[in-house]
């Protein structure tokens, strides 16, 4: 279990954190969901003990994050955003580092990471250097969770990595969780959001909103409508120009086009219509975390 | 008539030892198109990249970039394009003003037309306060327009963008495509390579590289009819797995 309770941290003139609040319940696959630049980073520094904040409290399983720090290190399992492993040592020789270090074997713990060790097992002699960025994310995480961690704390483990690996990765993480592990993880893409059981939508320190990631698109407020047309860009660009449009954002080869709820498909055909668009498919659709979180930005 | 094609890549090879990172590929990029290049981590579009824009020398096969031969005619290519990655950009300890300058130097812009460029890009940019601020103080999707800006600074024919976006919030994102479009439109061609696959879908065509080979190359609707998928994501998933 994580609780964070008005927790500040500035540096200089930048508030990193603004009184944030959250709880992770115990066995639970948290999302913390936000671009760069959130304070995602100084919290989980601040929760590894790793940083002070300047005020609030956090508490990890009920230890302090202050006064038990010691203990709390014991017991969390860290993949920092930046690849933190050795590299100029194999795989197999980093794995044996970290788990010496935390006074166990890769014997006893080895249970915990088979699934994903068993991927790396082909290249156990090669330096961490020279695997590729997916490799180096399992091993990472084969790392932190050599210990027996009772909470994992992963910072941004998808970026830079490619769609596949990008699933790869949650089903690990999904796996993980059936074993009773808690867990906080942070992304900068939306759609991961989906598959957490809770998030906490953050930006520039600020929480915009906490809840499970249905809750959270179930609540949004306006009427959302998909439009496709052969020329998206165009498509858009009339969008913004509609009179009764709330916001009209691109997402991948359609536009969102959010209203009020009394706008009808109509109305928007003869918009686009009167403006020279042809093809158009009009839909009512339920909106997305994305759709949320730029809704809330505004 | 023809369109003007601005990169031409023929059979082109990058070996090291046994390994071939980039495996026999051959593909043109027209002028003024927003191309998408795709692939998982380690499918060799940093390789590709590499040596599109004039760092590395290829094992084999031949390209020219705006022109000029990426083996033979180097220095020459490296004038005629733009660079920017989330890596690589701006220089954070200088402010934007000195960035522009800086970069506008090494291009051989005059100082009149230096000056001219810092004015556009304020006003485009919307930059009025922080224009002399250190770039490190800067939020990133603000820093990543200026670094795309000062990419095209000089007005070259090509400009690759190596993940432009990774980490920037959704709408400042979107801002980010807007730049990416109005330049296309303005005639300089765009090689963007994304995670993002909804990114991917606002390219005019994407090719999708596996292991070294390019396995699918073409506009959205091509690429969605032949891999009978909904969207691009499906498209990178049935090819990468």
């Amino acid at each position: 279990m994580i609780e964070v309770h008005n927790i500040s941290k500035s540096y200089g003139s930048v508030q990193a954190l603004k009184e944030l609040s959250f709880k992770v319940e115990e066995g639970q696959l948290y999302g913390l969901i936000g671009p760069d630049g959130a304070g995602k980073t100084t919290l989980f520094r601040i929760l590894t003990t790793l940083l002070l904040a300047d005020s609030g409290e956090a508490t990890m399983d009920g230890l302090d994050v202050k006064k038990n720090y010691k203990k709390i290190r014991k017991m969390v399992g860290y993949m920092p955003e930046r690849f933190s492993l050795y590299m100029d040592l194999t795989v197999e020789e980093n794995l044996n580092f970290f788990a010496t270090v935390f006074q166990t074997t890769v014997e006893e713990n080895y249970h915990l990471i088979h699934d994903i060790y068993q991927m790396l097992e082909p290249f156990k002699k090669r330096k961490a250097g020279d695997l590729s960025g997916g490799m180096k994310q399992k091993l990472a995480l084969s790392c932190a969770l050599i210990h027996k961690p009772r909470i994992l704390l992963l910072d941004e483990p998808t970026t830079g990595v490619d769609p596949v690996s990008r699933k790869e990765f949650w089903e690990m993480l999904k796996k993980l969780q059936q074993s009773g592990l808690t867990t906080l993880v942070s992304t900068p893409f939306l759609d991961e959001a989906e598959l957490c059981d809770e998030v906490a939508l953050v930006q520039n320190g600020q929480i915009l909103k906490v809840d499970s990631p249905h809750n959270i698109a179930m609540a949004y407020p306006h009427r959302l409508w998909q439009v496709k047309s052969g020329a998206n860009y165009k498509t858009l660009k009339i969008l913004k120009e509609f009179d009764h449009k709330i916001s009209a954002f691109a997402f991948g080869n359609v536009v969102h086009l959010a209203t009020n709820s009394e706008v009808s498909e109509e109305m928007i055909e003869v918009h686009l219509k009167q403006n020279g668009v042809e093809h158009i498919q009009i839909k009512p659709i339920q909106a997305g975390i994305e759709d949320v979180f730029m809704d809330l930005m505004q | 008539m023809e369109e003007e094609k601005v990169i031409e890549v023929k059979n082109l090879s990058k070996h090291f030892g046994k390994f071939k990172a980039v495996d026999d590929i051959s593909f043109d990029v027209k002028k003024g198109e927003v191309f998408g290049f795709l692939g998982a981590n380690g499918a060799g579009k940093t390789t590709a990249i590499k040596m599109l824009t004039g760092i590395w020398s290829s094992t084999s096969g031949q390209a020219t970039v705006a022109g000029f031969d990426i083996n033979k005619n180097r220095n020459k290519l490296k004038e005629n394009i733009g660079y920017m990655s989330q890596k690589f950009s701006l220089y954070e300890d200088l402010t934007f003003k000195e960035n522009v300058r800086f970069y506008g130097g090494i291009y051989g812009l005059s100082n009149k037309e230096i000056k001219l460029k810092t004015e556009e890009m304020i006003e485009h940019l919307e930059l009025d306060n922080i224009q002399n601020t250190m770039i490190s103080d800067i939020p990133l999707g603000w820093k990543q327009k200026i670094a795309f800006s000062v990419a095209v600074i000089h007005r070259p024919k090509i400009v690759f963008l190596d993940e432009p976006t990774s980490g920037v919030d959704p709408i400042t994102r979107r801002q980010f495509w807007d730049l990416i479009y109005e330049t296309a439109e303005s005639g300089i061609t765009v090689f963007v390579t994304t995670h993002y696959m909804d990114e991917a879908e606002y390219c005019d065509r994407i090719s999708m590289m596996v292991q070294g080979r390019i396995e699918a190359l073409g506009s959205l609707d091509e690429l969605l009819t032949k891999h009978q998928a909904k969207n691009m994501d499906e498209v990178f998933v049935k090819l990468a797995r």
